[in-house]
């Protein structure tokens, strides 16, 4: 499993690291983010990859979970 | 194709908005140009003394403002900032540099191509260009490192601030400048052009229009989403212009233009690389700004700056082409630059990628 602290970074930080993460090929990503922008382009590109995705809320931020 | 629907109607708006401010006073192909509204902003106050750009330009304001309200009603405000100030600062003052020299902002060019400004055309080559060097730093790590989250009020100031500005602006604050010639003098009338901003910063804040990112998010990723409200501000735009008879291919005697290819070339490298440093174009800083972000009023504050700096050390273009000193400062604009990517990059520097930083 992979996990992401993409919080607080410039875009398109967050997708970078997510690609980054993706290309090990884990079954499981998990991408901790702090803004709906984020979310959403972190989103975005992790469905294209092929994975479903839930989310967490946690304090402020979101956790994205996404399996394959 | 429906998660774009919003972005699509939002490039549309802003299209059919910047052909109606030209028709209602504002300089041709400038219904929205970021950069020349800062820079008439800096004049307006006396940062400079250019007397033909001096205007407190009011759609500024209405995107800063758009775009605080739409994002305290969708709870979307959030205080940040701290993410290397300073060096967003001086990205901000080189990015209007290039965008001066070129004469426009990403969102002017396209403005410009829609009304058949083909040195715009040319500023687009460069645009990507620029984007695709960014684009070579960030896939080798670089980062102003992360931001954190900060007392609302700090948030609060860069809206608050906009708004002392357009009371000043009715209010009829005799300090202020006022070309009475030239760009600066045409304008459409103040009530109009903030609704318009209002509108425009709204639309751009609920669907993260970016006029950097959409090249960007292509090369990197092949996610075509932003670069659809790209294509179609340019589409309704042009189409707008041809309706009303302001559409005029060439290169020759276009307006707010001039015909130095290379000079427009290197102007928007410039602007397209910058941006892709700050994460978004001039555009997307505003909308960040009102929506709590304060190194994008930070950001801001750097093309005030830059813009005045710009026309008082003679850097900025005429409608005659660059100038001498503009042609020097464009090559100090790309060394600052590279020497900020270089600085900030993982793969050259002990700079610890944020992430991997606190897991």
């Amino acid at each position: 499993m992979e996990r992401i602290d993409a919080r607080g970074v410039s875009c398109p930080q967050p997708v970078l690291m997510t690609k980054k993460a993706v290309e090990k090929g884990p079954d499981k990503i998990e991408v901790l983010v702090d803004n709906n922008t984020a979310k959403n382009n972190v989103s975005r590109f992790l469905t294209n990859q092929g994975y479903k995705l839930e989310y967490k809320n946690e304090d402020e931020d979101i956790l994205i979970i996404a399996r394959k | 194709m429906k998660e774009k629907r919003g972005i699509i109607l939002t490039g549309a708006i802003i299209g059919i908005i910047a052909v109606l401010l030209v028709k209602f006073g504002n300089p041709k192909n400038m219904g929205f140009c970021i950069a020349c509204f800062i820079r008439d902003i800096a004049g307006g106050i006396g940062l400079h003394s250019a007397p033909i750009v001096q205007y407190i330009r009011p759609e500024v304001i209405g995107l800063v403002l758009g775009s605080f309200i739409i994002s305290i009603t969708s709870k979307e405000f959030k205080t940040k900032g701290g993410s290397s100030p300073f060096t967003r600062f001086i990205l901000g003052m080189v990015v209007m540099i290039g965008a001066l020299v070129f004469l426009g902002c990403p969102l002017r060019m396209i403005l410009r191509i829609a009304g058949g400004d083909l040195n715009a055309v040319v500023g687009l080559a460069g645009f990507v260009v620029g984007i695709f060097i960014g684009i070579q730093f960030l896939n080798k790590g670089f980062s102003l490192r992360r931001n954190y989250s900060l007392s609302n009020f700090e948030g609060y100031l860069f809206p608050i601030t906009n708004l002392l500005l357009f009371i000043l602006l009715v209010a009829g604050f005799s300090m202020l400048h006022f070309s009475t010639e030239g760009p600066g003098s045409m304008h459409a009338p103040i009530w109009m052009a903030l609704i318009a901003g209002l509108i425009v910063g709204a639309l751009a804040q609920r669907t993260r229009m970016c006029t950097v990112g959409g090249i960007r998010d292509m090369i990197m990723f092949r996610d075509s989403y932003l670069i659809f409200g790209f294509l179609s501000i340019l589409v309704v735009t042009l189409i707008g212009n041809i309706a009303l008879g302001y559409f005029n291919l060439g290169f020759a005697e276009q307006p707010v233009a001039h015909t130095d290819g290379l000079w427009n070339f290197l102007g928007m490298v410039i602007v397209g690389w910058g941006s892709v440093l700050l994460g978004g174009c001039p555009l997307r800083q505003l909308i960040l700004a009102g929506e709590g972000n304060t190194d994008s009023a930070i950001t801001v504050m750097g093309y005030l700056v830059g813009a005045a700096i710009a026309h008082n050390f003679g850097l900025a273009s005429s409608t005659a082409g660059a100038s001498a000193n503009g042609k020097v400062a464009v090559f100090i604009c790309l060394a600052v630059v590279l020497a900020i990517s270089v600085a900030n990059c993982e793969a050259f520097s002990k700079v610890k990628s944020p992430g991997k930083a606190n897991n």
